[in-house]
């Protein structure tokens, strides 16, 4: 089990990373969301993985023999709310992009390092704004 | 009591929200907020001075198993000059920040902001630290974005995209160091660590955290986003991320290298002096291309942070304590200097040196606040930067790197080039573009006193170069000795 | 466009059901599967059914307060929750538990005001955003 966990973990990181070298943002976004689905699996993996175990430790014998780690699954809630939080932005920001630049395409962003004539953008965002 | 760095940025963003609508009651809450953290943080620093390494563990939790908070002398230097800034740049946002950015939730973004941070600086638990980061870095993000031009808004898709990778990759990181040693506690983690007998896969941890960290803090290959999206956004915000986004990515990986990787230090060690070198090299190469104000001097953020990586590379106390230095030094000259480049743009209506020109003649006052903190930076004695480069290169002759040391004067020199080229075309040449000739606007005196006032406090951190150095000094042998960090987190070692 | 009249209808039952859920999740959440967050995004599911059903606008007028002000009021709600144990004497964010346990409610303690702090917090904040998404279009 644990060996075909790691080759999804692996799979996804691989897919993820293959999308966030493509030209699309929304495609670079879902790279992004991939990367962090890889990134909780290994989290996932970190304890290792039983079934109907519970995450109790007795006081006298202290730590059994089988006993199911809750940190990690505590420690990927808590990444999945965050990664929640992050899609939520980024999706505004995208959608703040293309309204503003009229392209998907990462390759014609380059205004940031050649000044680009965005005047005419811009004095169209000013008429939309009035 | 040093839960409140963290408590107070969040009680007053959470007021702040309730007069969205009241720009002067945001703006003097802002003040007192950052007003209130700056004391909190002097008595935190003068706490730590006096009785050592204070600890917290978080709802009663025993150490390993609970969140712990540690301040040692390095956070606590941290603390208290990121809240000093932090201080001055809510008082510079009152005619720093146009009305828009204010009424779209600038202020409460920049508490958020400070709650990640001191969170970072103050937390003793690896996924605590991640989660600090987040909040830090999702701030970020808004305030990098609020505003819509175009090419801001490019800016920020770069600088979101590289750093939520980053924060992918330390998330995994984390994961693997659980799967090691079952802790995330980074005293007991510094423990189990030890005893690890792979330490093939500490290294791999170790380069992981490096690189994730790397991009957070821009070290050489790694640090492509921040010259495309540092000088987007209004200057406050620039000089808000300089002093505190990159600086606590830098304070993370010295923490890191002292406290969790201490024994890695031939394999690590060497990348990280090699890449110092070239983030220092690099750093200064791209702003001496450049002509736009904001623009050369994110370069030369990432100029800078090669130095203070160039003190960790070599791994000797005197190295951390002048890279501790370094970090307090930079923090204030740089804000100085993106600070009085915000406010010649405001008079000149402009951050092009093509443009600007003739500042000196009729404001003498606003060149000096210029001046100052550039030579300041270029490393010229009596000024911090000089004492700061002085204690790096001596840690280096010790430690007989001669190679890194020649690198970082001729990087030293190159830097007061650039920094004369600004002086040149700004200030002493007059202007070159008639539309921009206009000397009459008047700087707000909101702008004028936080400037003055950090470039004072720039040039006394030169002037009483010893004592605070001593005070380094003691901080960086309390990271170069983690027991004292182990011993007060959980109590006597086991 | 002509809009379905399914959707409305089973709205107009579906959203209080959802609704009862999610407090039944917050309050379940403890010791069981449920909690503040997923509590919120249930309900906050439920507000954003009716404004997909209705309009935005109509939802605007069904919230009591501004979504922002929701989401300071949870975060608030939260924070406070930390400080109670500061009051006795023990560090920040203890947990403590009233001793016998109140009748629909069970038993409850800091931890259980903390998740409802979330609750609230997630309404406002999904709303916040989705709200701003409707706007624009």
């Amino acid at each position: 089990m644990l060996f075909l966990m790691a080759i999804a973990a692996g799979v996804l990181f691989a897919v993820g990373i293959f999308m966030i070298l493509r030209r699309s943002m929304v495609k670079v976004l879902v790279g992004i969301l991939l990367l962090g689905y890889a990134a909780n699996l290994l989290l996932f993996n970190a304890a290792p993985l039983m079934r109907g175990v519970p995450p109790l430790i007795d006081p006298v014998m202290g730590v059994p023999a089988d006993y199911a780690d809750p940190v990690p699954q505590a420690l990927i809630l808590t990444a999945i709310v965050i990664s929640f939080g992050v899609t939520a932005f980024a999706v505004v920001l995208i959608r703040r992009v293309y309204a503003v630049t009229g392209t998907g395409d990462l390759d014609n962003m380059h205004c940031t390092d050649i000044p680009c004539e965005s005047e005419e953008i811009l004095s169209d965002l000013e008429d939309e704004i009035k | 009591m040093i839960i409140y760095p963290i408590l107070i940025p969040l009680l007053f963003a959470i007021i702040i929200v309730f007069f969205w609508e009241n720009q002067r009651v945001k703006r003097a809450l802002s003040i007192i907020s950052t007003g209130l953290l700056m004391v909190v943080n002097i008595n935190i620093f003068l706490l730590v001075y006096r009785e050592g390494i204070q600890v917290v563990q978080v709802g009663d939790w025993p150490a390993p198993f609970g969140i712990s908070l540690v301040v040692d002398l390095f956070s606590a230097i941290m603390l208290l000059t990121t809240s000093i800034v932090a201080f001055l740049l809510a008082i510079y946002s009152v005619s720093g920040i146009d009305l828009a950015r204010r009424k779209y939730g600038y202020f409460p973004l920049f508490q958020f902001l400070l709650m990640g941070v001191n969170g970072s600086l103050v937390t003793g638990d690896l996924f605590n630290l991640y989660v600090w980061f987040e909040v830090m870095l999702m701030s970020s993000f808004v305030l990098i974005a609020l505003g819509g031009e175009r090419t801001q808004i490019e800016g920020a898709v770069k600088y979101v995209i590289l750093n939520l990778l980053a924060s992918t990759l330390f998330l995994s990181a984390i994961g693997l160091t659980y799967n090691l040693a079952g802790t995330l506690n980074m005293a007991d983690l510094a423990l189990r660590l030890q005893a690890v007998q792979s330490s093939g896969q500490v290294t791999v941890i170790a380069v992981l955290f490096l690189v994730a960290f790397g991009i957070k803090s821009a070290i050489f290959p790694l640090f492509f986003w921040l010259p495309a999206s540092y000088h987007t956004p209004p200057v406050t915000v620039t000089a808000l991320f300089s002093a505190l986004l990159t600086k606590v990515g830098m304070y993370t990986l010295i923490r890191f290298f002292t406290l969790l990787f201490p024994f890695e230090s031939e394999y690590t060690h060497t990348i990280i002096l090699i890449s110092a070198g070239f983030t220092m090299l690099t750093g200064v190469l791209g702003a001496a291309s450049q002509t736009d104000i904001r623009r050369l001097l994110s370069f030369h953020i990432i100029s800078q942070i090669g130095y203070i990586f160039m003190g960790l590379g070599l791994f000797t106390e005197y190295a951390i304590a002048a890279s501790i230095y370094f970090l307090v030094h930079i923090i204030l000259a740089k804000t100085a200097l993106f600070l009085s480049a915000g406010m010649v743009e405001s008079i000149q209506g402009s951050f092009d040196l093509k443009k600007l020109g003739g500042l000196y003649k009729n404001r003498v006052g606003l060149s000096m606040l210029f001046l100052l903190p550039a030579l300041s930076v270029a490393g010229l004695p009596p000024f911090s930067g000089f004492f700061a480069k002085l204690g790096l290169i001596i840690a280096g002759l010790e430690s007989k790197q001669y190679f890194i040391i020649g690198l970082a004067l001729v990087v030293s020199l190159m830097t007061l080039f650039s920094m004369t080229k600004v002086w040149n075309e700004a200030y002493w040449k007059p202007p070159k573009d008639p539309k921009y000739l206009d000397q009459h606007n008047q700087v707000s005196v909101w702008r004028w006193v936080p400037v003055i006032i950090i470039v004072v406090l720039s040039v006394l951190l030169g002037l009483l170069a010893n004592p605070i150095f001593e005070v380094c000094q003691m901080a960086a042998a309390q990271l170069m000795d983690p027991t004292q960090y182990i011993r007060a987190v959980l109590g006597a070692v086991r | 466009m002509q809009r379905s009249i399914i959707l409305p209808v089973a709205t107009r039952y579906l959203m209080p059901l959802m609704l009862v859920f999610s407090i039944f999740l917050l309050l379940r959440g403890h010791n069981e599967v449920g909690g503040g967050f997923v509590g919120g995004l249930v309900a906050a599911s439920a507000l954003m059914l009716y404004a997909i059903s209705t309009s935005p606008s109509a939802l605007w007028k069904l919230l009591p307060l501004d979504p922002r002000f929701i989401a300071a009021i949870g975060l608030f709600i939260s924070l406070f929750s930390g400080f109670i144990p500061l009051f006795y004497g023990k560090p920040f964010m203890t947990g403590m538990w009233i001793e016998t346990p109140l009748p629909v409610l069970g038993k409850i303690g800091t931890p259980t005001l903390f998740d409802v702090g979330v609750y609230v917090l997630v309404i406002g904040v999904v709303v916040w955003i989705l709200l701003e998404f409707a706007e624009d279009e």
